[in-house]
């Protein structure tokens, strides 16, 4: 049972091209899955759905999905918080207007309503680099902001100009609404990201992931060996947006429930996916759940420690996290721009050879 | 050898060079009022090795730049096969068959030097997006086929070692001949290098020499090289451009060019008396 690719030949090349090559992260891998289908459903109880693992579960998707975009195809995107928007009100229209729809089609169109917003907002990243892409998609962040406040048709015509989900069950059991049960949310958003996960491990992995990544390492290389770099961006737009639209409808209907569009949806959650991509580590999905894991994490730990513990007021726990998270971004950019996926590879590598010292 | 038949003929070394693939005619380039190139025409034919030289600012990169799209020039036209080509994009003339080298490495440096030789298959990948999402079937298929034409690349080029490790870790020699790997890979009809061989030391030219040659001889990829080693130069090639300000001074084997007083002149200097 050591780390080891010792004595684990290799004889074709789909064998050689798999995830994960050493058998001992695969048996680790199956084992989470198990973990998190068998054994996690039966022990969830609300609180640790609603601190820790939804907020894991959606962020997770929403990371993977931005990271396609910045961490893959190098288009830096200010504009996650919007396109979640989108994601979330082209579900809450779907779930309205065809109530017999399955919440999980819904989730899914919405995802797909917001890759042509993203294709949309991603025509300008041919012309437009770095910085002044980043602008751009900063642009529509307020946009689409803006527009799901002002036009009254996304949000019905609400009162309160907030969105609610109605209650929607998956094999009967209540997934939105008000009587939903942490295990089902907890599922359903679990399906959902482990798909996902798997097939932006797919798209990476081949000729898609290839192109994008040429384009990122350096783009006239890229063109010049056959890669339409128009194609290429806006694919990489299209697939980041779906996920993060799926991240977006997810995050209203199973577990906001009602949203507020600029609380909800507003530019500090574009920084925070931002953040979790930057210190899990760009252009790599583990990174991705990594990134999000440590920053739903860290709130509720400081909480718990600083408040919990030492019996500190609130709001100066809050504060302090800001500063912790800001001096972690600043140590990561500066030692490890490849962010704890780099320090997972790096530790793996170490124990490949583990104990001999060459 | 200083005739060089109009026809298709087999050169000494057995190496057959059929007829004309690639002409460039009364090709003007300007960038505002600097003009790169100025009415230079010659052609490439197919199976020969056909080097551009001159002294620096010549305008040979500047050529090799329009032929791979990168320019469109004002004056002029390329014709490939015979066929003249409209303005294109270089991704467009990549998929035409026409692959290249860079004088400073253009390599992917993010990825393993499998992966960036498997970027150069990228024209004959056929597989679309949701395809690619879902893998098992037609795109894993596709994959191991290029893989196993990749993996032929790597055994020529005699990088099997290295063939996992992240390019930004190799040394420079090295690098460049990823790079052939990786224009090799795409099959093409005219290979483009642009100074192969610069910054190499002797033994790593050999070689770079070697690997040119035998590309030649066993694909029978038609290849176009600017370089400055003079006697790489000389060595490989059937025919040379000889190139100074824009303008073409010379055009023939080496040694009808190694002959031309017009071209010793250039590299030289014109005695004044």
């Amino acid at each position: 049972m050591f780390y080891r690719e010792a004595g684990d030949f290799k004889t074709s090349y789909v064998a050689d091209n798999q995830t994960f090559p050493i058998a001992f992260d695969r048996y680790r891998y199956y084992a989470v899955l198990a973990v998190a289908f068998l054994v996690v459903p039966f022990i969830v109880n609300d609180y640790w759905a609603n601190a820790v693992l939804l907020p894991f579960l959606i962020w997770a998707i929403a990371a993977i999905g931005l990271n396609i975009l910045t961490g893959y195809c190098g288009q830096v995107s200010l504009g996650t918080g919007g396109f979640m928007a989108v994601g979330a009100y082209a579900c809450y229209k779907f779930m309205t207007a065809f109530p017999d729809l399955n919440i999980a089609f819904c989730v899914l169109l919405g995802g797909a309503v917001t890759a042509l917003v993203g294709v949309l907002f991603g025509l300008p990243s041919l012309r437009i680099k770095g910085f002044y892409l980043a602008v751009a998609t900063l642009a529509a962040q307020f946009f689409l902001v803006w527009l799901f406040n002002r036009v009254p048709w996304f949000y019905n015509y609400s009162a309160s100009g907030q969105i609610s989900a109605p209650e929607r069950t998956v094999f009967g059991v209540p997934v939105t609404g008000p009587n939903t049960s942490a295990w089902a949310t907890y599922l359903f958003c679990l399906v959902f990201l482990v798909v996902l996960a798997w097939l932006a491990r797919n798209l990476t992995r081949g000729t898609v992931g290839r192109t994008w990544m040429s384009i990122r390492d350096m783009d006239i290389a890229a063109e010049i060996i056959g890669v339409n770099p128009l194609r290429a961006k806006l694919t990489a737009f299209a697939a980041s947006s779906f996920f993060v639209g799926i991240a977006g409808a997810l995050f209203f209907s199973v577990y906001l429930g009602a949203v507020e569009v600029g609380e909800a949806f507003g530019i500090n959650k574009s920084f925070l996916v931002l953040f979790m991509i930057i210190i899990g580590g760009l252009g790599s999905i583990f990174g991705s759940l990594a990134g999000a894991a440590f920053m739903v994490l860290l709130p509720v730990l400081l909480k718990n420690v600083l408040v919990g513990g030492f019996g500190w007021d609130t709001a100066l726990a809050a504060h302090l996290e800001l500063v912790i998270v800001g001096a972690l971004i600043i140590g990561f950019l500066i030692a490890e721009p490849h962010g704890l996926a780099r320090l997972w590879e790096l530790a793996k590598e170490k124990l490949r050879l583990w104990p001999f010292p060459h | 050898m200083t005739a060089f038949p109009e026809e298709s003929f087999v050169t000494p070394d057995g190496r057959t060079i059929g007829g004309v693939m690639m002409e460039m005619r009364n090709i003007t380039l300007r960038f505002g009022g600097v003009i790169a190139i100025k009415d230079i025409s010659f052609d490439i034919r197919e199976g020969e090795i056909r080097a551009i030289i001159g002294p620096n600012g010549a305008g040979k990169s500047s050529m090799l730049n329009v032929i791979s799209g990168f320019y469109n020039p004002q004056e002029g036209d390329v014709l490939f096969h015979g066929k003249k080509r409209p303005p294109m994009r270089p991704y467009q003339v990549a998929r035409q068959g026409i692959a290249r080298t860079f004088q400073n490495i253009a390599l992917f440096d993010g990825m393993s030097v499998l992966d960036n030789i498997m970027t150069g298959r990228l024209t004959h990948m056929k597989t679309g997006l949701l395809e690619q999402a879902i893998w098992w079937g037609k795109a894993e298929r596709e994959e191991v086929a290029n893989r196993r034409k990749v993996e032929e690349i790597i055994d020529f080029l005699e990088i099997e070692h290295i063939r996992k490790t992240p390019v930004g870790r190799l040394p420079y020699g090295l690098k460049k001949r990823v790079e052939l790997a990786r224009a090799l890979a795409a099959e093409p009809k005219i290979l483009l290098l642009d100074e192969p061989m610069a910054g190499m030391n002797v033994e790593e030219k050999e070689d770079m020499c070697r690997f040119i040659l035998d590309v030649n001889d066993e694909f029978g990829t038609t290849i176009a090289l600017i370089e400055h080693d003079m006697g790489v130069v000389m060595d490989l090639s059937d025919r040379v451009v000889v190139m100074d300000y824009g303008k073409k001074i010379g055009d023939g084997t080496p040694d009808e060019v190694r002959a031309s007083k017009e071209v010793i002149d250039a590299y030289l200097g014109v005695a004044h008396d």
